[in-house]
């Protein structure tokens, strides 16, 4: 079932680490299990949907349809980075035509398998965004990347390839974690090694990055920053909530600025 | 809502969002009653949920409420949160045409001692509650209810056995009383305090009979009034009272202990209304150490000046009783632990029973309907699944906070009323006295009366 042949094939230069394709491999199963290792992903889309949503409704990318079931009708969003579709599929419940991209064909064997399951139309594709960047030019309404940034090593260049993908005008949503000490001792050394909220080696300190430097790099590709929040996890009750600090986790939601020319 | 029959044959070539088979539904509310019936109108009205098919499952017959002049002898209170719901999905519009009574004042006090507690004023804008007949608030609803076009409902028809989902992602299956099968992804369980959904969840449920009978009848007042106070009198075997309908009639809720009860279904309905009257005038012996402590009790609260109403009243004089009016119904308490499980929710009743003291029965059902629908319209505007786990527990979590509370707070003073040992007495009358005389205090208990 894991040997189909994809439309998008691993090759060439892109921003994906190796080593962080086995690592995900080890709890695959484990993506669907609302209170299984994934749990403070499932529980962040809590946040993370309405987030997104409200974003582009605030943006006036799409007519207000927040008091019916399909709020994002007609939106089409790509989702970098999405694993086995946590994200993807309340996304497309509401609506938008998404595209889930993740360098990971097991990943997206799940994340279809899934979704045909639920009954919906999500177009997954094993690819990285730099190569999905060089076909689909200003295509989507809206890019996300949702919790992959900490695992990209090479910040400006996916930076890049999501905003290509992205029209004039379109929206991209970041949520990622802060390069802090304090980010460093909660969300890697507590979290993986004391709470288990993590396996242990899903962060790196160095792929860490702060809110500052990611507006700067998003400024340098005509990205301008709407808002920044950040986000605090309880772990006793697995619930996110917003709040002030953006020390440890944030939000981010950018606006691509049409080009002069 | 259309197909009265099964098997389900008119279903609407529709695009539901979670169903693509004719005999599945996103939602399935068993039991059709004051809860069942309100909670699939306020569900198929809410704008966020309008894709999804929902069926709404009655044993019962479809009741139609005539307007005949007499009342009928089940009445409910309903607190001003239940009637800004009836009022939001349209059905108290039906009631209003109809007829209601509104209360602006609620006496309480005690038979054994003096003390006594008034809420409201009889002049006030602000009403308390209203007094709906049971039949007239069903009718109002079903009526409302023809007007949803995404919530079907099938009278006559039974569940006969709930198969729940192991696994979040799979269906609940419903095998119907004819044999056919029905599934769906949320089970919303309406179907009253014997709930076979609580039982088919297997979740604890702690329940406790009372030693009472709860005694209903439409009363006719001696004379013509304003009717609008709600009086309550503790008497040793149980609390009696006076629910206004209109200016000349009111409806009775006794509750007493089984062997006076059944003496009561059984005398005469003149000396029935011989015993109303003395249940409400009748003086009990009062103990002295009470008398003495209550009174130290007011001269404290007139020391420091507090506002004190003593403006107490005198309930209205009963002339007779509408014929045949007169019923008995068992009084119990019942608490499941548990109010959801994958795939289910129980509402109203079959989640929680208490004693009809403080009228607070089917508000706390309309309570669990303004949270569920609130928590459900949420879940679908975030893109989750209807029977998100997730969500359903935020629905159990905001609503054991409130009615294990209240139900504790019911159960507790049936305790302190029925009995009258001295110092307990004692204890609530200066209780009530004190709750009486410090506003912010009764402004609290006004919240959670009426
Ligand atoms: C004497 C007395 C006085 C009261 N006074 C008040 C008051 O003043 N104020 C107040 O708020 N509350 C009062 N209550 C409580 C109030 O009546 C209840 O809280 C209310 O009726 C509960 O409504 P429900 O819809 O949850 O349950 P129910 O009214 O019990 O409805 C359950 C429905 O489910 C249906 N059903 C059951 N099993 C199935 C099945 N297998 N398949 C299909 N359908 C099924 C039944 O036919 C029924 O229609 C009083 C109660 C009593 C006994």
């Amino acid at each position: 079932m894991l040997k189909r042949s994809f439309r998008f094939h691993n090759t060439g230069a892109n921003t994906v680490d190796k080593k962080e394709i086995d690592h995900f491999q080890n709890f695959l199963e484990e993506w669907w299990n609302e209170f299984g290792s994934m749990k403070a992903l499932h529980s962040m889309n809590k946040l993370r949907v309405p987030f997104i949503r409200d974003g582009l409704v605030n943006s006036g990318r799409i007519r207000d349809k927040i008091k019916t079931p399909t709020a994002l009708e007609g939106v089409s969003l790509l989702d970098v980075g999405c694993g086995g579709g946590i994200l993807s599929e309340p996304l497309a419940r509401l609506g938008c035509n998404v595209t889930g991209l993740d360098a990971n064909p097991n990943a997206i064997e799940l994340a279809k398998h899934h979704s045909e399951k639920q009954g919906l139309k999500i177009n997954y594709a094993a690819s990285s965004v730099e190569e999905h960047a060089s076909q689909y030019f200003e295509t989507y309404d809206a890019v996300v990347a949702s919790e992959v940034l900490e695992h990209v090593t090479q910040k400006n260049e996916f930076v890049d390839a999501c905003i290509k993908c992205l029209k004039p005008n379109g929206s991209i949503f970041i949520t990622t974690i802060s390069k802090t000490n304090l980010a460093y001792f909660l969300g890697i050394l507590v979290s993986e090694n004391v709470l288990r909220l993590l396996p242990r080696g899903t962060h790196q300190f160095e792929k860490l990055i702060e809110p500052s430097r990611l507006q700067r790099i998003l400024e340098d590709y005509d990205c301008r920053t709407e808002l920044i929040h950040g986000m605090c996890y309880n772990f006793l009750t697995n619930t996110w909530h917003w709040c002030p600090d953006t020390s440890i986790n944030y939000a981010l939601h950018a606006v691509k600025i049409k080009s002069e020319d | 809502m259309k197909s009265q029959k099964f098997p389900i044959a008119a279903v609407r070539a529709c695009a539901y969002s979670d169903s693509v088979s004719k005999t599945h539904y996103d939602i399935i509310i068993s039991g059709g009653g004051m809860i069942g019936s309100s909670l699939a109108c306020t569900l198929g009205k809410n704008t966020r949920l309008s894709n999804k098919r929902i069926l709404l499952l009655e044993a019962g017959k479809e009741k139609s409420y005539s307007f005949t002049g007499k009342y009928s002898n089940r009445v409910v209170s309903l607190n001003p949160a239940t009637h800004k719901l009836l009022n939001d999905i349209n059905a108290w519009s039906h009631i209003k045409n109809s007829r209601f009574a509104a209360v602006k004042r609620l006496q309480v006090w005690d038979a054994i001692s003096d003390a006594c507690i008034t809420f409201g004023d009889e002049n006030a804008i602000e009403d308390i509650s209203y007094i709906v007949e049971n039949d007239l608030l069903l009718d109002a609803v079903s009526k409302e209810l023809k007007n949803v076009n995404n919530v079907e409902v099938i009278y006559n028809t039974r569940a006969k056995e709930y198969s729940l989902p192991l696994h979040n992602e799979d269906k609940v299956q419903i095998t119907l009383e004819n044999g056919s099968s029905i599934t769906c992804s949320l089970l919303l369980g309406c179907d009253g305090f014997n709930s076979h959904v609580r039982k088919a969840m297997q979740t604890q449920y702690v329940t406790w009979n009372y030693n009472q009978m709860g005694i209903v009848a439409t009363m006719e007042l001696s004379e013509e009034i304003q009717n609008v106070i709600a009086w309550q009198r503790f008497l040793p075997t149980g609390p009696i009272a006076f629910l206004p309908l209109n200016s000349k009639q009111s409806s009775l809720v006794w509750s007493t202990v089984p062997d006076e009860a059944k003496k009561l279904l059984q005398i005469s309905e003149a000396e029935f209304v011989d015993a109303i009257n003395g249940a409400m005038y009748q003086t009990y012996q009062h103990s002295n150490i009470i008398d003495t402590a209550t009174k130290i009790f007011d001269n404290f609260v007139r020391f420091f000046n507090w506002p004190v109403d003593m403006s107490r009243r005198y309930p209205p004089k009963i002339s007779r009783i509408e014929e045949g009016s007169r019923a008995a119904f068992p009084l119990g308490f019942g608490h499941a632990a548990s109010y959801i499980s994958k795939g289910v929710a129980l509402v109203g009743d079959a989640a929680h029973r208490i004693h009809p003291l403080a009228g607070q029965g089917v508000n706390l059902g309309f309570g669990d309907i303004i949270c569920l629908n609130e928590v459900l319209g949420n879940a679908v505007s975030c893109g989750s699944v209807i029977n998100d786990l997730s969500y359903l527990k935020e629905y159990e979590t905001q609503r054991q906070r409130y009615n294990v509370p209240t139900m504790l707070g019911v159960d507790g003073l049936y305790r302190l009323y029925n009995n009258d040992f001295a110092p307990v007495v004692l204890l609530r009358s200066l209780g009530l006295q004190a709750t009486h005389a410090i506003n912010p205090v009764k402004d609290k208990v006004i919240d959670w009366a009426s």
